[in-house]
Protein backbone atom coordinates (compact mmCIF):
# COMPACT_ATOMS: atom_id res chain seq x y z
CA UNK A 1 0.00 0.00 0.00
CA UNK A 2 2.71 2.47 0.99
CA UNK A 3 4.90 1.51 -1.93
CA UNK A 4 1.96 1.82 -4.31
CA UNK A 5 1.13 5.27 -2.96
CA UNK A 6 4.70 6.45 -3.52
CA UNK A 7 4.72 5.06 -7.03
CA UNK A 8 1.42 6.69 -7.87
CA UNK A 9 2.58 10.02 -6.45
CA UNK A 10 5.74 9.89 -8.53
CA UNK A 11 3.84 9.10 -11.71
CA UNK A 12 1.34 11.86 -11.01
CA UNK A 13 4.15 14.32 -10.44
CA UNK A 14 5.86 13.29 -13.64
CA UNK A 15 2.64 13.78 -15.55
CA UNK A 16 2.06 17.18 -14.01
CA UNK A 17 5.39 18.57 -15.22
CA UNK A 18 5.10 17.04 -18.68
CA UNK A 19 3.63 20.16 -20.30
CA UNK A 20 6.40 22.25 -18.78
CA UNK A 21 9.23 20.20 -20.21
CA UNK A 22 7.69 19.88 -23.65
CA UNK A 23 9.35 22.37 -25.99
CA UNK A 24 7.23 24.45 -28.33
CA UNK A 25 7.41 23.12 -31.85
CA UNK A 26 5.23 23.98 -34.80
CA UNK A 27 2.91 21.09 -35.59
CA UNK A 28 3.17 19.34 -38.91
CA UNK A 29 0.48 17.93 -41.13
CA UNK A 30 -3.19 18.34 -40.34
CA UNK A 31 -3.11 18.23 -36.59
CA UNK A 32 -6.30 19.43 -34.97
CA UNK A 33 -4.38 20.69 -31.98
CA UNK A 34 -3.79 24.46 -32.02
CA UNK A 35 -0.21 25.53 -32.77
CA UNK A 36 2.04 25.38 -29.76
CA UNK A 37 3.33 28.60 -28.28
CA UNK A 38 5.89 29.87 -25.89
CA UNK A 39 4.81 31.19 -22.52
CA UNK A 40 4.63 34.80 -23.68
CA UNK A 41 3.46 34.22 -27.21
CA UNK A 42 0.24 35.89 -28.41
CA UNK A 43 -2.94 33.85 -28.68
CA UNK A 44 -3.13 31.43 -31.63
CA UNK A 45 -3.67 33.08 -34.99
CA UNK A 46 -6.67 31.73 -36.88
CA UNK A 47 -7.32 32.07 -40.56
CA UNK A 48 -10.97 32.90 -39.95
CA UNK A 49 -13.57 33.31 -37.23
CA UNK A 50 -14.94 29.96 -38.30
CA UNK A 51 -11.64 28.23 -37.57
CA UNK A 52 -11.43 29.96 -34.20
CA UNK A 53 -14.94 28.91 -33.21
CA UNK A 54 -14.33 25.41 -34.50
CA UNK A 55 -11.21 24.95 -32.40
CA UNK A 56 -12.65 26.65 -29.35
CA UNK A 57 -15.77 24.52 -29.30
CA UNK A 58 -15.46 21.24 -31.18
CA UNK A 59 -12.07 20.27 -29.76
CA UNK A 60 -13.22 20.73 -26.18
CA UNK A 61 -14.70 17.25 -25.93
CA UNK A 62 -13.04 15.27 -28.68
CA UNK A 63 -10.48 15.29 -31.42
CA UNK A 64 -12.02 16.58 -34.61
CA UNK A 65 -12.43 13.96 -37.35
CA UNK A 66 -9.42 13.87 -39.65
CA UNK A 67 -11.73 14.34 -42.59
CA UNK A 68 -15.32 13.83 -43.68
CA UNK A 69 -17.27 14.27 -46.92
CA UNK A 70 -18.64 17.80 -47.53
CA UNK A 71 -22.16 16.49 -48.10
CA UNK A 72 -22.54 15.76 -44.36
CA UNK A 73 -20.97 18.97 -43.09
CA UNK A 74 -24.37 20.55 -42.46
CA UNK A 75 -25.51 17.50 -40.52
CA UNK A 76 -22.35 17.45 -38.42
CA UNK A 77 -22.70 21.12 -37.54
CA UNK A 78 -26.39 20.83 -36.71
CA UNK A 79 -25.62 17.88 -34.45
CA UNK A 80 -22.92 19.94 -32.75
CA UNK A 81 -25.24 22.92 -32.38
CA UNK A 82 -27.63 20.78 -30.34
CA UNK A 83 -25.02 18.79 -28.42
CA UNK A 84 -22.67 21.69 -27.63
CA UNK A 85 -25.36 24.39 -27.40
CA UNK A 86 -23.64 26.45 -30.04
CA UNK A 87 -25.12 29.80 -30.85
CA UNK A 88 -26.70 30.35 -34.25
CA UNK A 89 -23.83 32.65 -35.19
CA UNK A 90 -21.23 30.03 -34.26
CA UNK A 91 -23.09 27.40 -36.26
CA UNK A 92 -22.94 29.57 -39.37
CA UNK A 93 -19.26 30.37 -38.88
CA UNK A 94 -18.31 26.72 -38.51
CA UNK A 95 -20.35 25.71 -41.54
CA UNK A 96 -18.64 28.41 -43.58
CA UNK A 97 -15.26 27.24 -42.28
CA UNK A 98 -15.99 23.65 -43.32
CA UNK A 99 -17.32 24.76 -46.73
CA UNK A 100 -15.27 27.82 -47.75
CA UNK B 1 -31.51 -0.92 -36.92
CA UNK B 2 -35.03 -0.67 -38.28
CA UNK B 3 -35.38 2.71 -36.61
CA UNK B 4 -32.13 3.87 -38.15
CA UNK B 5 -33.17 2.86 -41.66
CA UNK B 6 -36.56 4.50 -41.18
CA UNK B 7 -34.90 7.76 -40.16
CA UNK B 8 -32.58 7.61 -43.14
CA UNK B 9 -35.39 6.97 -45.60
CA UNK B 10 -37.46 9.85 -44.23
CA UNK B 11 -34.50 12.15 -44.42
CA UNK B 12 -33.79 11.11 -47.98
CA UNK B 13 -36.68 13.33 -49.02
CA UNK B 14 -35.47 16.27 -47.04
CA UNK B 15 -32.14 17.23 -48.58
CA UNK B 16 -31.19 20.84 -48.65
CA UNK B 17 -30.29 22.80 -51.74
CA UNK B 18 -26.55 22.72 -51.12
CA UNK B 19 -26.49 18.99 -50.47
CA UNK B 20 -24.70 19.38 -47.12
CA UNK B 21 -27.40 17.87 -44.96
CA UNK B 22 -27.25 14.23 -45.92
CA UNK B 23 -27.90 11.89 -42.98
CA UNK B 24 -24.74 10.49 -41.48
CA UNK B 25 -23.72 7.33 -39.76
CA UNK B 26 -21.03 7.67 -37.17
CA UNK B 27 -19.89 5.88 -34.05
CA UNK B 28 -17.19 3.59 -32.82
CA UNK B 29 -16.25 -0.05 -32.88
CA UNK B 30 -13.71 -1.51 -30.54
CA UNK B 31 -12.23 -4.46 -28.75
CA UNK B 32 -11.52 -3.84 -25.08
CA UNK B 33 -9.97 -5.90 -22.32
CA UNK B 34 -10.48 -5.34 -18.62
CA UNK B 35 -8.68 -7.00 -15.72
CA UNK B 36 -10.17 -5.86 -12.43
CA UNK B 37 -9.02 -7.43 -9.18
CA UNK B 38 -7.58 -10.35 -11.14
CA UNK B 39 -10.74 -11.06 -13.16
CA UNK B 40 -10.35 -10.56 -16.90
CA UNK B 41 -13.04 -9.93 -19.49
CA UNK B 42 -12.89 -9.35 -23.25
CA UNK B 43 -15.41 -6.91 -24.67
CA UNK B 44 -16.08 -6.41 -28.39
CA UNK B 45 -18.39 -3.43 -28.79
CA UNK B 46 -20.14 -1.53 -31.57
CA UNK B 47 -21.79 1.82 -30.90
CA UNK B 48 -23.42 3.32 -34.02
CA UNK B 49 -24.93 6.78 -34.23
CA UNK B 50 -27.19 8.16 -36.92
CA UNK B 51 -28.16 11.79 -37.41
CA UNK B 52 -30.75 12.80 -39.98
CA UNK B 53 -31.77 16.42 -40.64
CA UNK B 54 -35.36 17.06 -41.67
CA UNK B 55 -35.85 20.41 -43.35
CA UNK B 56 -33.95 23.36 -41.96
CA UNK B 57 -34.88 23.11 -38.28
CA UNK B 58 -35.18 19.46 -37.27
CA UNK B 59 -32.55 16.88 -36.49
CA UNK B 60 -33.42 13.30 -35.56
CA UNK B 61 -30.58 11.38 -33.97
CA UNK B 62 -30.02 8.15 -32.13
CA UNK B 63 -27.23 6.05 -30.72
CA UNK B 64 -27.21 2.37 -29.86
CA UNK B 65 -24.80 -0.26 -28.68
CA UNK B 66 -24.08 -3.94 -29.17
CA UNK B 67 -21.77 -5.36 -26.54
CA UNK B 68 -20.50 -8.84 -25.78
CA UNK B 69 -18.64 -9.73 -22.61
CA UNK B 70 -16.47 -12.84 -22.60
CA UNK B 71 -14.72 -14.09 -19.48
CA UNK B 72 -13.13 -17.39 -18.38
CA UNK B 73 -15.78 -19.64 -16.89
CA UNK B 74 -13.36 -21.39 -14.54
CA UNK B 75 -13.29 -24.56 -16.58
CA UNK B 76 -11.95 -24.82 -20.10
CA UNK B 77 -13.89 -22.16 -21.92
CA UNK B 78 -15.48 -18.76 -21.75
CA UNK B 79 -18.84 -17.53 -20.61
CA UNK B 80 -20.56 -14.90 -22.70
CA UNK B 81 -23.06 -12.17 -22.00
CA UNK B 82 -24.70 -10.19 -24.77
CA UNK B 83 -26.16 -6.71 -24.44
CA UNK B 84 -27.77 -4.43 -27.00
CA UNK B 85 -30.03 -1.46 -26.88
CA UNK B 86 -30.64 2.19 -27.55
CA UNK B 87 -28.66 4.79 -25.69
CA UNK B 88 -30.88 7.59 -26.93
CA UNK B 89 -33.29 8.41 -29.74
CA UNK B 90 -34.38 12.01 -29.90
CA UNK B 91 -35.83 14.64 -32.19
CA UNK B 92 -34.47 18.17 -31.95
CA UNK B 93 -36.42 21.18 -33.15
CA UNK B 94 -34.41 24.39 -33.42
CA UNK B 95 -37.17 26.80 -32.49
CA UNK B 96 -35.11 29.98 -32.35
CA UNK B 97 -31.54 31.19 -32.05
CA UNK B 98 -31.74 30.60 -28.29
CA UNK B 99 -34.05 27.62 -28.00
CA UNK B 100 -33.94 24.00 -29.13
CA UNK B 101 -36.80 21.72 -28.12
CA UNK B 102 -35.91 18.05 -27.67
CA UNK B 103 -38.34 15.16 -27.44
CA UNK B 104 -37.89 11.42 -27.06
CA UNK B 105 -35.23 9.55 -25.16
CA UNK B 106 -32.20 11.71 -24.48
CA UNK B 107 -29.08 11.61 -22.34
CA UNK B 108 -29.84 13.14 -18.96
CA UNK B 109 -28.15 16.56 -18.85
CA UNK B 110 -26.30 16.43 -15.57
CA UNK B 111 -22.68 17.59 -15.27
CA UNK B 112 -20.52 16.81 -18.31
CA UNK B 113 -19.53 13.15 -18.46
CA UNK B 114 -22.83 11.64 -19.52
CA UNK B 115 -23.52 13.85 -22.52
CA UNK B 116 -20.04 14.71 -23.69
CA UNK B 117 -17.47 12.12 -22.68
CA UNK B 118 -19.30 8.80 -22.47
CA UNK B 119 -19.15 7.79 -26.17
CA UNK B 120 -16.73 4.97 -26.85
CA UNK B 121 -14.71 7.01 -29.34
CA UNK B 122 -14.40 10.06 -27.06
CA UNK B 123 -13.68 8.82 -23.55
CA UNK B 124 -10.00 8.85 -22.63
CA UNK B 125 -10.42 6.03 -20.13
CA UNK B 126 -12.67 3.01 -20.54
CA UNK B 127 -14.15 3.25 -17.06
CA UNK B 128 -16.34 6.22 -16.34
CA UNK B 129 -15.79 8.26 -13.18
CA UNK B 130 -17.00 6.71 -9.93
CA UNK B 131 -19.54 9.52 -9.53
CA UNK B 132 -20.95 9.19 -13.05
CA UNK B 133 -24.09 7.62 -11.59
CA UNK B 134 -25.04 10.72 -9.61
CA UNK B 135 -27.80 12.84 -11.10
CA UNK B 136 -28.35 10.81 -14.28
CA UNK B 137 -31.31 8.92 -12.78
CA UNK B 138 -30.37 5.29 -13.15
CA UNK B 139 -30.25 4.53 -16.85
CA UNK B 140 -28.45 7.80 -17.71
CA UNK B 141 -31.27 8.49 -20.18
CA UNK B 142 -34.56 10.32 -19.75
CA UNK B 143 -37.81 9.99 -21.68
CA UNK B 144 -39.77 13.17 -22.11
CA UNK B 145 -38.88 16.68 -23.15
CA UNK B 146 -36.00 19.07 -22.83
CA UNK B 147 -35.32 22.66 -23.79
CA UNK B 148 -31.76 23.76 -24.29
CA UNK B 149 -29.59 26.19 -26.17
CA UNK B 150 -27.37 29.19 -25.98
CA UNK B 151 -29.04 31.82 -23.80
CA UNK B 152 -26.47 34.49 -24.49
CA UNK B 153 -23.36 34.60 -26.58
CA UNK B 154 -20.70 37.06 -27.67
CA UNK B 155 -16.99 36.91 -28.32
CA UNK B 156 -16.19 36.79 -24.60
CA UNK B 157 -18.74 34.43 -23.09
CA UNK B 158 -21.35 31.86 -24.04
CA UNK B 159 -24.05 31.01 -21.52
CA UNK B 160 -25.88 27.77 -22.24
CA UNK B 161 -28.64 25.88 -20.49
CA UNK B 162 -30.58 22.61 -20.56
CA UNK B 163 -33.78 21.90 -18.60
CA UNK B 164 -35.68 18.62 -18.82
CA UNK B 165 -38.64 16.67 -17.54
CA UNK B 166 -38.79 12.89 -17.73
CA UNK B 167 -41.61 10.42 -17.24
CA UNK B 168 -41.18 7.03 -15.63
CA UNK B 169 -40.63 4.37 -18.28
CA UNK B 170 -40.12 0.67 -17.71
CA UNK B 171 -39.80 -0.21 -21.39
CA UNK B 172 -36.44 -2.01 -21.63
CA UNK B 173 -35.40 0.06 -24.66
CA UNK B 174 -36.53 3.37 -23.18
CA UNK B 175 -35.84 2.96 -19.51
CA UNK B 176 -36.12 6.15 -17.45
CA UNK B 177 -37.13 7.48 -14.07
CA UNK B 178 -39.66 10.18 -13.29
CA UNK B 179 -37.40 13.16 -12.75
CA UNK B 180 -36.54 16.69 -13.72
CA UNK B 181 -33.44 18.83 -13.66
CA UNK B 182 -31.06 20.85 -15.69
CA UNK B 183 -27.65 22.34 -16.19
CA UNK B 184 -26.30 25.78 -16.84
CA UNK B 185 -22.77 26.77 -17.76
CA UNK B 186 -20.65 29.69 -18.78
CA UNK B 187 -17.90 29.27 -21.36
CA UNK B 188 -15.21 31.89 -21.79
CA UNK B 189 -13.72 31.11 -25.23
CA UNK B 190 -10.68 33.36 -24.94
CA UNK B 191 -9.63 31.75 -21.70
CA UNK B 192 -11.08 28.39 -22.75
CA UNK B 193 -12.58 28.10 -19.33
CA UNK B 194 -15.97 26.59 -18.59
CA UNK B 195 -17.79 26.58 -15.27
CA UNK B 196 -21.22 25.12 -14.72
CA UNK B 197 -23.71 23.74 -12.26
CA UNK B 198 -26.32 20.97 -12.47
CA UNK B 199 -29.38 20.03 -10.51
CA UNK B 200 -31.62 16.98 -10.65
CA UNK B 201 -34.62 15.78 -8.67
CA UNK B 202 -35.98 12.24 -8.67
CA UNK B 203 -39.76 12.46 -8.45
CA UNK B 204 -40.79 8.83 -8.06
CA UNK B 205 -40.80 6.57 -5.00
CA UNK B 206 -38.41 8.24 -2.54
CA UNK B 207 -37.69 11.68 -3.90
CA UNK B 208 -34.08 12.80 -3.89
CA UNK B 209 -32.09 15.84 -4.94
CA UNK B 210 -28.76 15.77 -6.75
CA UNK B 211 -26.39 18.65 -7.39
CA UNK B 212 -23.10 19.07 -9.16
CA UNK B 213 -20.57 21.57 -10.45
CA UNK B 214 -17.98 21.25 -13.18
CA UNK B 215 -14.92 23.19 -14.27
CA UNK B 216 -13.06 22.63 -17.52
CA UNK B 217 -9.96 24.49 -18.57
CA UNK B 218 -8.10 23.93 -21.81
CA UNK B 219 -5.37 26.57 -22.16
CA UNK B 220 -5.03 27.69 -25.75
CA UNK B 221 -1.25 27.76 -25.66
CA UNK B 222 -0.85 24.05 -24.93
CA UNK B 223 -2.49 20.71 -25.67
CA UNK B 224 -3.28 20.20 -22.01
CA UNK B 225 -6.89 19.61 -21.02
CA UNK B 226 -8.08 19.78 -17.43
CA UNK B 227 -11.57 18.59 -16.57
CA UNK B 228 -13.24 18.18 -13.23
CA UNK B 229 -16.59 17.50 -11.64
CA UNK B 230 -18.03 17.41 -8.16
CA UNK B 231 -21.42 15.81 -7.50
CA UNK B 232 -23.55 15.38 -4.42
CA UNK B 233 -26.26 12.77 -3.77
CA UNK B 234 -28.35 12.33 -0.58
CA UNK B 235 -26.03 9.67 0.82
CA UNK B 236 -22.78 10.08 -1.08
CA UNK B 237 -20.64 12.60 -2.90
CA UNK B 238 -17.42 12.69 -4.84
CA UNK B 239 -15.22 14.37 -7.39
CA UNK B 240 -12.88 13.59 -10.25
CA UNK B 241 -10.12 15.58 -11.89
CA UNK B 242 -8.72 14.50 -15.24
CA UNK B 243 -5.75 15.82 -17.17
CA UNK B 244 -4.75 14.71 -20.61
CA UNK B 245 -1.93 16.03 -22.66
CA UNK B 246 -1.29 15.14 -26.28
CA UNK B 247 2.43 15.37 -27.02
CA UNK B 248 1.84 17.40 -30.16
CA UNK B 249 4.62 19.79 -29.21
CA UNK B 250 7.08 17.10 -30.16
CA UNK B 251 7.16 17.59 -33.94
CA UNK B 252 3.40 18.06 -34.27
CA UNK B 253 0.33 15.99 -33.70
CA UNK B 254 1.01 13.68 -36.64
CA UNK B 255 4.51 12.71 -35.56
CA UNK B 256 5.32 9.42 -33.85
CA UNK B 257 5.67 11.10 -30.46
CA UNK B 258 2.92 13.62 -31.12
CA UNK B 259 0.32 10.87 -31.37
CA UNK B 260 0.89 9.84 -27.75
CA UNK B 261 -1.65 11.08 -25.21
CA UNK B 262 -1.00 10.43 -21.51
CA UNK B 263 -4.04 10.70 -19.26
CA UNK B 264 -4.23 11.07 -15.51
CA UNK B 265 -7.38 11.01 -13.42
CA UNK B 266 -7.80 11.27 -9.68
CA UNK B 267 -11.12 10.59 -8.01
CA UNK B 268 -12.59 10.18 -4.59
CA UNK B 269 -16.02 9.28 -3.24
CA UNK B 270 -17.48 9.74 0.23
CA UNK B 271 -20.26 7.60 1.62
CA UNK B 272 -22.45 8.92 4.46
CA UNK B 273 -25.10 6.19 4.46
CA UNK B 274 -25.87 3.02 2.50
CA UNK B 275 -27.75 3.62 -0.75
CA UNK B 276 -27.44 0.94 -3.44
CA UNK B 277 -29.42 3.13 -5.83
CA UNK B 278 -26.87 5.89 -6.37
CA UNK B 279 -24.28 3.72 -8.09
CA UNK B 280 -21.35 4.81 -5.95
CA UNK B 281 -19.06 2.44 -4.02
CA UNK B 282 -20.42 1.19 -0.70
CA UNK B 283 -17.47 2.69 1.21
CA UNK B 284 -15.21 5.72 0.89
CA UNK B 285 -13.00 5.11 -2.13
CA UNK B 286 -9.97 6.71 -3.73
CA UNK B 287 -8.80 5.86 -7.21
CA UNK B 288 -6.00 7.04 -9.45
CA UNK B 289 -6.00 6.22 -13.15
CA UNK B 290 -3.06 6.41 -15.52
CA UNK B 291 -3.83 6.11 -19.21
CA UNK B 292 -1.62 6.07 -22.26
CA UNK B 293 -3.41 6.39 -25.59
CA UNK B 294 -1.92 6.37 -29.05
CA UNK B 295 -3.79 7.92 -31.95
CA UNK B 296 -3.05 6.04 -35.14
CA UNK B 297 -4.00 7.46 -38.56
CA UNK B 298 -7.47 6.83 -39.96
CA UNK B 299 -9.30 7.44 -36.68
CA UNK B 300 -7.89 4.42 -34.87
CA UNK B 301 -6.87 4.76 -31.23
CA UNK B 302 -4.95 2.36 -29.04
CA UNK B 303 -5.82 2.60 -25.36
CA UNK B 304 -4.16 1.35 -22.22
CA UNK B 305 -4.59 2.24 -18.59
CA UNK B 306 -3.73 1.21 -15.07
CA UNK B 307 -5.87 2.13 -12.08
CA UNK B 308 -5.35 1.60 -8.38
CA UNK B 309 -8.42 1.68 -6.18
CA UNK B 310 -8.15 2.15 -2.42
CA UNK B 311 -11.15 1.27 -0.29
CA UNK B 312 -11.89 -0.14 3.15
CA UNK B 313 -13.63 -3.00 1.35
CA UNK B 314 -10.36 -3.92 -0.36
CA UNK B 315 -7.74 -2.41 -2.64
CA UNK B 316 -7.47 -3.57 -6.23
CA UNK B 317 -5.69 -3.01 -9.50
CA UNK B 318 -7.52 -2.42 -12.78
CA UNK B 319 -5.72 -2.96 -16.08
CA UNK B 320 -7.39 -2.07 -19.35
CA UNK B 321 -6.39 -2.15 -23.00
CA UNK B 322 -8.29 -1.58 -26.19
CA UNK B 323 -8.39 -0.56 -29.80
CA UNK B 324 -11.17 1.73 -31.03
CA UNK B 325 -12.04 2.82 -34.56
CA UNK B 326 -14.25 5.83 -35.10
CA UNK B 327 -16.26 5.90 -38.32
CA UNK B 328 -18.12 8.76 -39.97
CA UNK B 329 -19.69 8.63 -43.40
CA UNK B 330 -22.82 9.69 -45.26
CA UNK B 331 -25.73 7.32 -45.69
CA UNK B 332 -25.49 7.83 -49.44
CA UNK B 333 -23.32 9.72 -51.87
CA UNK B 334 -25.77 12.56 -52.52
CA UNK B 335 -25.67 15.11 -55.29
Amino acid sequence: MKRSSILISCLAGAFAILPLIAQPTAPKGNSQVPPAQSKHAPPPAYSSDGERVFKQNCSRCHEAPQSFPPQISGTVVRHMRVRASLSEQDEKLILKFLNP
Amino acid sequence: MAVFFLMASIAAHAQDEKGQNIPLISGGVGFLTNTSGGNTSYNPILSPLIAAPLGSRILVEGRGYILDVFYPNGQAGYARFHFQGLTYLQANFIASRHLTVVGGEFLTPFATYNERLSPLWISNLQNGPLISGIGVMGSASSVGGMVRGSAFSNSHVNADYAVYYSANSTNPNFSAEHSSGGRGSLYFPNERLEVGASFGRRLQATTANFAGVHVWWEPASTALKLRSEYAHAPHASGYWIEADYRLSRFNGGESFIGRIEPVFRMQQTFRSAPDPGDGLPSADTQETDFGLNYRLPHEVRLESSYSREFSSTGDKNIWQTGIVYRFLFPTWRGK
